[in-house]
């Protein structure tokens, strides 16, 4: 437990949690409330006419064969941008573990990718990829790969997972740098003394002592994956192919602000309100305590 | 409590501002959506009107595309902040339309400037098209495009085509895209931007062919849409066909095409007139031909309908402000004005007077291929089939179409199957946008 701070004066504490609570009131909970009752109400864009409606949007949202749909697509999405980018994340710690000179540059350059814009990652990528004038789209199809994000699902989704997971690798590099770090080092030496080879301590030992890292990552990359991606697909694939790349956050923003039917998108925006929260719920209660930084 | 302070100061100083300058004359919000060369026309023309009168001040706001523009507009009107003009392009309209307690027509706004409005010397085609089933004039029309032809000459004479005489019918445009590809002299033979708005709804029009019911909700929002018929049909299982060896290449929802075309990777293209202004920049040896058509559908070609955007004013400002709104319509409607628009930018002239001074000019003698859009949009009268297409979510119809048809292009269905299931899912949304 942490030591308790106690002020002797009994305003003081609320006057100066004040200004946080007012941020969190006018920034968080004012539109949430917002996006509550818009859920409740079936409305022109203009706000002329509205109509109360209980739950029907969510009826509707829920049974929409699109938005299932749009939750696989998540799924499939998140799951290969957290597999993607905390694989090639844990391996490029390990390696850069093992250099001996100049190891702080390589970090250094390992965390640049973080500082760039979603967007701009998308538009990277989109053009490496572009199958017209994208250097990398050549290769494949020298490969005989018949690359063709703008029409076949599959290289869509491809595209938009790289991209996504390219951004987030930094970020992953630099958890599992500081978990490796405080791995002890006489466990592996006592390991590699009893013969044990390097396969075998970094499967025994070293990622079994990441495992709080790890976890925490997957959590942290289920909800950038979730939430923060919509820059890159935006960028990169407008959802399209015909749906193939709508994750939910896409839907709700597709929804709301092209379609303007704002019933179903605050409904739906409810729902991934939920899903923060349960996510987050999870991230406190088994991976706070668990976490050692570095 | 700093960050407080300054907002305060903030505050205090917008409102010394806006309180000094309302003393003097009266503020014109307008809200638009041009980038680049078309943003400096916005410019050049706001400060040229205030330069010209002293009452009222025109404040352009560039608020992002068209449809970051539009969501603007909508969620300043719900704050009740609304600027006084804002740009809507042509698929906003219908959205617009279904506001009627949110704006005030422009017919309305013209007449109070103290002149009374007269339709007739406008552009019929284009008026139509931002009119109510009764005539009265919605939105005034600032940029107004309509689809044509552009093809690569160089293409064209490696492949033994007729540089000087562009293929005239789609089944034309099709053999001579073969020819490209099998030829070898381009990897595409033909692209398209906008496969909706220029492969259904001008489609429709130019070969007189029903969109919608209602008059493509010209009439009425309650539309059912009906561009299954077997035209339509034929017409995209022929580009379907095309796509399975790349002699047709898809480019993308909106004018991602214009790439493959610039790039010169595809001989053929078809896309709006206001795209000219890149085909010129990039210096390529290109042709412009009307839209094509098929000749043997009764009453071909028919017209074009127009793209682009209009300007609509908000509804709840005052008698002042509006006689400014009218005072900069007005000073828009001008004969130079219009033909400086026209002949800079690409897009339509919105005056007959502008066109006819464009004319007299001798701009088209020197600028071939730039009449064409306008031609094709007033050569003939309109009938119920060719005044438009307005829906009342046609974004989320076009949205609905485009994933049809990528899925249609991928192979996994038919034209018959793309178009029958865009036709029930657009008939779908539309009916739970009116509300049923």
């Amino acid at each position: 437990m942490s030591p308790r701070v106690v002020f002797p004066n009994k305003i003081l504490p609320y006057l100066l949690v004040a200004p946080q609570l007012a941020i969190t009131l006018v920034f968080f909970y004012w539109p949430a409330s917002q996006a509550l009752r818009q859920s409740m109400l079936r409305e022109d864009p203009f706000g002329l006419s509205s109509k109360f409606v209980w739950f029907d949007n969510f009826k509707k949202v829920l049974s929409d064969p699109n938005y299932l749909n749009s939750i696989q697509v998540t799924a499939i999405f998140s799951v290969s941008v957290a597999a993607v980018a905390m694989g090639t994340a844990l391996l490029l710690a390990v390696m850069a573990e093992k250099v001996v000179r100049s190891r702080n540059l390589y970090r250094t350059l390992m965390i640049w990718p973080y500082a760039v814009a979603p967007a701009i990652a998308g538009m990277l990528w989109l053009f490496l990829f572009n199958p017209s004038i994208g250097s990398l789209a050549y290769g494949l199809r020298w490969l005989g790969i018949n690359w063709d994000p703008l029409l076949d699902g599959e290289h869509a989704m491809a595209l938009v997972v790289a991209a996504a997971s390219w951004k987030q690798i930094s970020y992953n590099f630099l958890f599992f740098v500081a978990g490796l770090q405080a791995i002890p080092k006489t466990l592996i030496e006592a390991a590699a003394i009893d013969g044990a080879g390097e396969n075998k301590r970094f499967w025994t030992i070293v990622f079994p002592l990441l495992a709080p890292t790890t976890f925490f990552l997957l959590v942290v990359n289920t909800v950038y994956a979730f939430f923060d991606t919509f820059g890159i697909i935006h960028a990169v694939t407008g959802g399209g192919p015909g749906k193939s790349t709508e994750t939910l956050v896409y839907k709700v923003y597709n929804d709301g602000f092209v379609n303007l039917i704002l019933g179903d998108s605050a409904a739906q925006s409810v729902i991934l309100m939920v899903i923060v929260i349960a996510l987050t719920a999870i991230q406190f209660r088994y991976v706070e305590k668990k976490v050692h930084y570095g | 409590m700093k960050t407080l302070g300054f907002a305060a100061g903030i505050a205090a100083t917008m409102t010394l501002l806006s309180s000094t300058s309302a003393f003097a004359v009266t503020e014109i919000s307008w809200w638009h959506a041009m980038t680049g060369a078309n943003n400096e026309v916005v410019e050049q023309l706001s400060k040229e009107f205030n330069e010209s009168q002293s009452d009222y001040k025109i404040v352009p706001v560039f608020k992002g595309t068209y449809p970051e523009t539009l969501n603007a507009g909508i969620a300043a009107f719900r704050a009740k902040q609304a600027p006084h003009i804002i740009q809507v392009f042509d698929v906003g309209t219908g959205v617009m339309m279904g506001a009627e307690g949110a704006i005030k027509p422009v017919a309305d706004i013209l007449s109070m400037g103290g002149k009374a409005f007269d339709k007739s010397q406008y552009l019929p085609g284009i008026v139509a098209y931002y009119s109510k089933p009764d005539g009265t004039m919605l939105s005034f029309p600032y940029n107004s495009s309509s689809p044509i032809l552009y093809y690569n000459k160089d293409i064209f004479q490696k492949a033994g085509l007729d540089a000087d005489n562009p293929p005239k019918t789609w089944p034309e445009v099709f053999e001579a895209a073969k020819k490209i590809k099998t030829s070898g002299a381009a990897n595409c033979g033909y692209t398209s931007t906008w496969l909706t708005w220029i492969g259904l709804e001008n489609f429709a029009a130019w070969n007189n062919l029903q969109y919608g019911t209602n008059e493509n909700g010209l009439a009425g929002t309650d539309v059912e849409l009906k561009f299954n018929s077997e035209p339509f049909v034929k017409h995209f299982q022929a580009i379907a066909d095309l796509a399975k060896d790349g002699t047709f290449k898809y480019g993308g929802r909106t004018s991602e095409a214009k790439q493959l075309f610039l790039a010169g990777e595809c001989g053929l293209f078809t896309e709006s007139s206001g795209g000219l202004g890149d085909v010129i920049k990039s210096g390529m040896n290109y042709g412009l031909g009307q839209l094509p058509y098929y000749p043997d559908l009764e009453g071909t070609p028919q017209n074009t309908i127009p793209g682009g955007a209009s300007l609509w004013v908000f509804g709840d400002k005052s008698d002042e402000e509006y006689k400014g709104v009218a005072a900069f319509f007005t000073f828009l409607s001008q004969t130079p004005i219009q033909a400086r628009l026209h002949q800079v930018s690409g897009y339509l002239p919105v005056t007959i007077a502008a066109y006819d001074e464009t004319k007299k000019s001798g701009f088209y003698d020197k600028n071939p291929g730039r009449e064409i859009p306008i031609t094709q949009m007033m050569g003939k009268a309109p009938t119920e089939n060719s005044k438009g297409v307005r829906l009342i979510n046609l974004p989320q119809v076009r949205d609905i179409e485009n994933e049809e048809f990528e899925k249609m292009l991928a192979g996994q269905q038919t034209a018959q199957q793309a178009l029958d299931n865009a036709v029930t899912r657009g008939n779908k949304a539309i009916q739970e946008a009116i509300g049923n």
